[in-house]
């Protein structure tokens, strides 16, 4: 295998390995700020129990996510040393700025939050979650930023075998941020609200009248259910913007091959993409259209016009992404948003009315298996917005065989990356193994209030 | 002052702070599977940096970003051309990383005792690869006149950039084994640590005089006389720690070990200045603050950046070390 395949495929695997565990510490540490914030208001213990059982959850998959991240830095100089060079002047500001401002917070004010049960007020004690949570959401903000560039460049000039920043505020008002910093962050959100959802209903299905567990289930599902609909809302301008910005991507993510109006929305494509055409495709006349220009026309340029346009405006070359892959990634993607949105809502159902109570057990199950699935989303979701950039490495500046590291040979290449295989291996059975002991222990569980006064929610439950 | 200038003095910053903070903290790790003789002490040891050992490793974090930021061809010269050495580094970071939450979470002795020897492994691998990799910097690597590292894993490894991983280790052991003994509860383990203090000092003076001698005679650091000045000022500091651990003077012993590392930094980075890296093979291709640096553009944004945000960061982490200034008792072992 070359060097560029094999630096691909590791930083593939990193990458998709480090979003493993990064969108739930982006979601859950919110939602354990919201416990603990209740808890100081309130002075019930119960969401003091509460904090502390989903705080260990949070603390495994936490470290998970930062030693995955400190390989995500050393990447781009190791494997990608052109990249580097070329965008250094750009990229690394962000990169720089997210260690400044939000790095040394995070970690810091988490060391404090764990060993500060007993040290500090319980006020100071809920601040320091909330700033471990702020601060991660803005670690996400300024890796967006850079991602973004890389996307769709802004406030740069050519200059001395490089791209060189002129505006740095371009950069940090990307129109391409505003629309995937906000998808990133609610897709945390719907991940923290899953996991919060399902391992409750898992308590919930063996013991029916754990206070926690009930109450851990209703944040879990009004967290995931308004987080899945701000998904799908961002999800659906960022298709619209893409029709602008990156309109190979929008074309391959649908494999439309001819340029249409109105443009139909693919269902099921047997992609062809030697021969560039779809041997069957089940479609839904002007369905695309619709979802890019809010009407049922509108033209949506097909891969093989934008290839022609490409090549006459960058040199003859290959600009059509891998197809096949992208159109399915997505559908994967917005199916599995589509399930998040169905569940979450029945969850709220159950939990909020009394409508669902005959089908509770049912509701649950469901619930419960449905764990896996925001993890499913947010992979292919990654996989959509970075293959769908290939060739390039940055928009229209710098393709990715320019990029690698032009004299790592590809042994060095081959051991690191089965060498972080294998490691990462063992590292998720030891986490999953972890979490899955600390998922089903029950918490300590007593809630004052119940034992004061009548409970709101009883009736809803039994 | 010139931004290019300014900011090798600010990288220089941020590797001190790293090395200061993560050098007790690789010290602790290598430490503790053997001054802990049961489960309860070896918790004890680990939670005298619990707390502070992410903050502490976010210093490395910035240091590379901060390289990425500045001085972009360094960094992509650095990392493409130490690669497998950053690979086994990486390896034990994370390895190290996961074992601090992961090995108190079951309590099964194998499990814990698996962990524990990660984190030991995972603190000895990062500490012995900074020094083979400043030690490098200086005496020079194979790097052509397009700024490509040239070499191999191997041509990384002479008598001089070994005994500069040595140094670094024992040095770090001798600075953990400090901190230990001012934070942890007074009674066997304190005693443990210093006869740990003033055993691995022995070696730490042993190769860090050897390692001036051969600094001498391998790098032109001692040509800049700040250079030359603060590597003496490291060994002296070192003397007076030695002498107050002897004393049992851990306060002041830590303060002097933690000025040797910061001024043995310090003198490496001025031995380098304004050079990063040195080539061996043509001096006008060592990369600069010059030739490898960022636009003034780009140096002027992170300047603003990291000057107020460094004494922000500095503030609330002295702060964190105050919240926790007691010292870890078996009875702090809820964690």
């Amino acid at each position: 295998m070359d060097e560029i395949l094999l630096a691909r495929l590791q930083f593939g695997v990193t990458s998709v390995y480090h979003f493993l565990f990064i969108p739930l510490t982006l979601g859950l540490s919110v939602l354990i700020a919201i416990m603990e914030t209740i808890y100081v208001r309130t002075g019930n213990e119960m969401y003091k129990n509460m904090a502390k059982f989903w705080g260990k959850l949070f603390l495994v998959n936490f470290s998970m996510g930062v030693v995955t991240g400190i390989v995500q830095e050393f990447h781009f100089g190791m494997n990608w040393s052109e990249y580097s060079r070329f965008m250094g002047d750009i990229f690394g500001a962000p990169l720089a700025l997210e260690a400044l401002t939000a790095f040394f917070l995070e970690s810091t004010f988490l060391g404090l939050w764990i060993f500060g049960w007993e040290k500090l007020s319980k006020k100071m004690h809920a601040a320091t979650i909330w700033i471990v949570a702020l601060a991660g959401n803005l670690s996400a903000f300024w890796i967006l930023v850079a991602n973004s560039f890389m996307q769709m460049p802004t406030g740069y000039v050519l200059q001395n075998g490089r791209a060189e920043m002129v505006d740095f505020v371009a950069l940090l008002t990307n129109p391409y941020v505003a629309v995937q910093f906000p998808h990133t962050v609610a897709a945390g959100l719907v991940t923290g609200g899953v996991f919060v959802m399902a391992i409750s209903a898992y308590h919930l299905l063996k013991n029916s009248s754990s206070s926690l567990f009930k109450t851990s289930f209703k944040i879990g599902v009004t967290c995931a259910l308004i987080s899945a609909f701000v998904v799908g809302g961002t999800g659906h301008m960022q298709a619209q913007f893409l029709a602008k910005a990156q309109p190979m991507k929008l074309a391959s993510v649908e494999a439309l091959w001819k340029t249409a109006d109105p443009a139909p929305f693919s269902i099921y494509a047997a992609i062809d993409e030697k021969n560039g055409v779809n041997t069957t495709e089940v479609q839904v006349p002007g369905a695309l259209s619709m979802m890019v220009y809010n009407k049922f026309a509108g033209e949506i340029k097909g891969i093989h016009d934008l290839q022609a346009e490409y090549s006459q405006k960058y040199g003859p070359g290959d600009y059509i992404p891998p197809v096949t892959t992208l159109f399915w990634s997505f559908r994967i993607m917005a199916g599995a948003g589509g399930w998040l949105i169905a569940i979450a809502a029945l969850g709220a159902l159950l939990a909020y009315t009394g409508i669902l109570e005959r089908q509770r057990r049912l509701v649950l199950y469901a619930a419960l298996f449905t764990l896996p699935v925001p993890y499913i989303a947010n992979s292919f979701g990654w996989i959509v917005a970075e293959m769908g950039r290939q060739p390039w490495i940055v928009f229209g500046l710098l393709k990715v065989e320019q990029a690698v590291s032009p004299t790592v040979p590809a042994s060095s290449i081959m051991i690191s990356l089965i060498g972080f295989t294998v490691i990462y291996a063992v590292l998720i059975v030891a986490a999953v193994y972890l979490m899955h002991k600390f998922a089903i222990e029950s918490p300590v569980d007593t809630d004052v209030s119940s034992q004061d006064r009548p409970v709101k929610e009883a009736t809803l439950w039994n | 002052m010139e931004l290019n200038v300014l900011w090798f003095i600010l990288i220089t910053v941020l590797f001190t702070g790293f090395f200061f903070l993560e050098g007790f903290d690789y010290g602790v790790g290598m430490l503790m599977p053997f001054l802990g003789k049961n489960d309860i002490e070896r918790r004890m040891i680990i939670n005298t940096i619990g707390p502070v050992w992410d903050g502490n490793e976010v210093w490395m974090i910035t240091a590379g970003g901060a390289l990425f930021a500045a001085f972009p061809s360094v960094y992509a010269t650095l990392f493409s051309g130490f690669y497998l050495a950053l690979f086994i580094m990486l390896v034990g970071l994370i390895v190290r990383g996961v074992s601090f939450e992961f090995r108190s979470k079951d309590d099964h002795p194998m499990w814990r005792s698996t962990w524990d020897w990660m984190i030991f492994i995972g603190s000895m691998l990062p500490a012995l690869l900074w020094g083979v990799a400043v030690t490098n910097l200086l005496q020079g690597v194979p790097i052509n006149a397009k700024m490509h590292y040239i070499g191999t894993f191997f041509d990384l490894l002479s008598p001089y950039t070994v005994l500069g991983g040595v140094a670094f280790l024992t040095l770090f052991i001798f600075h953990g084994a400090l901190f230990l003994s001012l934070k942890i509860e007074k009674g066997p383990l304190v005693e443990r640590a210093r006869n740990a203090a003033l055993r691995f000092g022995v070696l730490a003076a042993v190769s860090c005089i050897a390692l001036v001698v051969m600094t001498y005679s391998h790098t032109d650091l001692f040509k800049s006389a700040g250079a030359g000045i603060a590597l003496w000022g490291a060994i002296a500091a070192f003397v007076i720690s030695y002498l107050f651990t002897v004393r049992r003077r851990f306060g002041w012993a830590f303060v002097m070990s933690g000025l040797t590392v910061a001024l043995t930094t310090i003198a490496f980075f001025w031995g380098l200045f304004p050079r990063f890296i040195v080539s061996s093979l043509n001096p006008e291709w060592s990369l600069t603050i010059y030739n490898a640096s960022s636009t003034p553009y780009t140096l002027k944004i992170m300047t603003f950046a990291a000057l107020t945000l460094v004494p922000v960061v500095l503030a609330y982490q002295i702060w964190t070390y105050w919240t926790f200034r007691k010292r870890v008792t078996a009875r702090d072992l809820e964690y």
